[in-house]
């Protein structure tokens, strides 16, 4: 170093900082998820009701009808319930909780930072899955009559998941448009009733339905019908992207440009 | 080192932060010092990349803090104690902060014994804590990454007088080995213990910057509190020489160094029973500088600013 008068400016030597990555990022939203009691609860929640209802379904249903697609489905729904509150929860209580200020300081990039909390997300709706899967085969083999997976398909797997996943990003969706817990909440369950109600009482516009509101095209797999035709595939895509992927742009957008204090 | 250049925000048509420069070395502790509402949150908020600012720009260590590698291993953030999840145990906050730097567990550990909290408050909910606590966890939480740059704003608010003593060890031990440190409050007694250097903020504006002893020799214009036997006398002899005097309590105020006032009552032959600076303390420059209501009555934030960079400059 030479002996100038003009001290150089200290600069930072980043040659041995580990970098953020981004699977340490999604480690620690998963983490999240859980280390709260509300966390706790939640999950306790999902995994309680799905046994629940099971169980529930057990003791009420024809016995023709305990077969490995119904109980599936049945376990559905309070899942789809819950999830999309979880991916609510993963992005609003950074505002609610005021956290995003911490989060944002040690990870400055938004895209990464959101982009683990969807794929946090995205495998909490997986796990979710998987255990409802192992409770509807359970039960299944419980009731055993012979023909209790004669109608299982590869398709039902992938349209089940598909449903639980979609579900769960439309939870995020509007978490990130309203960065607000309880109006998310609201807007996840109230929207698209509403919807429904409109669509299905306004007799001109049930034709629409299936392609417009989002409860009419899923109706199918939250029943427990998981052959669908082309068709209703194409309808839940249509209603997915006005209902999921429109809010969860514009949400995106938003939090990027977004003052966190 | 932080670089601070032409800083501005604007919301609407309100200037927050209003064209700030300064910088912050290494081996000293900058007070970042004024009134609720000037405008220093906002500014140590564009500094960590939170708010973008209209105009400017903010260099830690020669980057700007969205290229700065895992930040939290080079910055030490802390903006809000209050700004945790209350359903959060506070190990468990340092343990979400240690995780995204890639730190060993153990470190949380050290930094729970650093700040002495213990391991019963460390597993009770954030919610549960007082103040003073959560300013505790946010100073361990910003050490974390062994930083080489502390940012923290109003850091003292909520502890107790032992509290602010650890705290102003704690900070001065931390510039002594070299790091930089700037904090800011609202409380010149809370600060001028412990920064080398201080920055005066009001309404969004640097109204003065420089060490203690050069702001408060700031207040260049000449006054004297003088207490004379005679007072008519004395208001008669000023006058002659042509210095104003106002009575105030006691005695008279009057517009010129104790050391001319002396020199007339001695060519006078007047007595004295008390004379001293009528210079106004930091305490009272600060409010003056920064208070709103008494702007107009302050010495201009121009010149201040003048003399305060050449005083730097010749130091």
């Amino acid at each position: 170093m030479s002996t100038t008068t003009e001290q150089p400016s200290p600069t930072f030597d980043f040659s041995e900082t580990p970098r953020v990555s981004f699977s340490q990022l999604v480690s620690v939203e998963l983490r999240k998820t859980v280390d709260t009691s509300a966390g706790k609860w939640l999950v306790s929640a999902v995994l309680a009701l799905t046994a629940a209802v099971i169980v529930l379904y057990f003791a009420i249903a024809d016995d023709d009808q305990l077969v490995f697609e119904e109980f599936l489905g049945f376990a559905a729904s309070p899942q789809g319930f819950l999830l999309p509150v979880l991916g609510v929860l993963l992005v609003t209580s950074e505002w609610s909780q005021r956290t995003a200020i911490v989060t944002f300081a040690l990870a400055p990039s938004r895209t990464k930072v959101i982009g683990a909390k969807i794929v946090a997300a995205l495998l909490m709706a997986f796990l979710a899955f998987a255990g409802a899967i192992a409770v509807a085969a359970v039960a299944t083999a419980a009731a055993g009559r012979n023909d209790g997976f004669s109608d299982v398909t590869v398709a039902t797997f992938v349209l089940f998941l598909g449903l639980q996943l979609l579900n769960v990003l439309q939870g995020v969706a509007y978490g990130l448009i309203l960065l607000n817990t309880p109006a998310a909440i609201v807007a996840f369950f109230v929207l698209p009733t509403a919807s429904s109600i409109v669509f299905t009482s306004v007799s001109s516009l049930s034709d629409l339905a299936p392609w417009l509101d989002i409860t009419t095209a899923q109706s199918p797999l939250v029943n427990g019908d998981f052959s669908l035709t082309g068709e209703q595939l194409g309808q839940i895509g249509v209603t997915a992207l006005i209902w999921i992927v429109l809010p969860f742009v514009a949400g995106w957008f938003r939090v990027m440009r977004a003052e966190i204090k | 080192m932080i670089n601070v250049k032409n800083l501005s925000r604007t919301y609407g048509g309100y200037a927050a932060v209003d064209d700030i420069s300064f910088t912050c070395r290494p081996g000293r502790v900058t007070g970042f010092l004024g009134p609720n509402g000037a405008g220093k949150t906002t500014a140590m908020r564009m500094m960590v990349g939170l708010t973008t600012p209209t105009h400017g720009e903010t260099t830690i260590g020669g980057y700007h803090y969205h290229d700065i590698v895992n930040p939290g291993r080079h910055v030490g953030v802390l903006l809000d104690a209050s700004a945790q999840h209350a359903g959060r145990t506070g190990r468990e906050i340092l343990m979400v902060g240690a995780k995204t730097m890639g730190l060993p567990t153990t470190r949380v550990d050290e930094m729970l014994a650093m700040v002495s909290l213990t391991e019963s408050e460390a597993k009770r909910k954030l919610r549960n804590y007082s103040l003073g606590m959560k300013q505790r966890l946010g100073i361990a939480h910003a050490l974390l990454g062994d930083p080489a740059v502390l940012i923290l704003d109003e850091p003292a608010n909520g502890l107790d007088p032992a509290g602010i003593r650890w705290m102003r060890d704690l900070l001065k031990g931390y510039a002594r080995r070299g790091g930089t440190v700037l904090l800011s409050s609202h409380l010149l007694n809370e600060v001028e213990l412990v920064a080398d250097e201080l920055i005066l903020i009001g309404r969004g504006r640097i109204v003065a910057q420089g060490d203690l002893k050069s702001l408060s020799s700031l207040d260049s214009a000449d006054s004297a509190l003088v207490t004379p036997v005679d007072r008519d006398a004395l208001v008669a002899a000023l006058r002659q020489e042509g210095h104003e005097a106002t009575p105030e309590g006691e005695g008279l105020r009057v517009s010129a160094s104790p050391r001319e006032v002396s020199r007339v009552s001695v060519q006078h032959g007047l007595l004295l029973n008390d004379l001293r600076s009528g210079a106004k303390g930091l305490e009272d420059l600060f409010l003056e500088l920064t208070s709103p209501v008494q702007r107009e009555s302050a010495p201009s934030p121009d010149s201040l600013a003048a003399v305060s960079t050449s005083k730097e400059m010749s130091r």
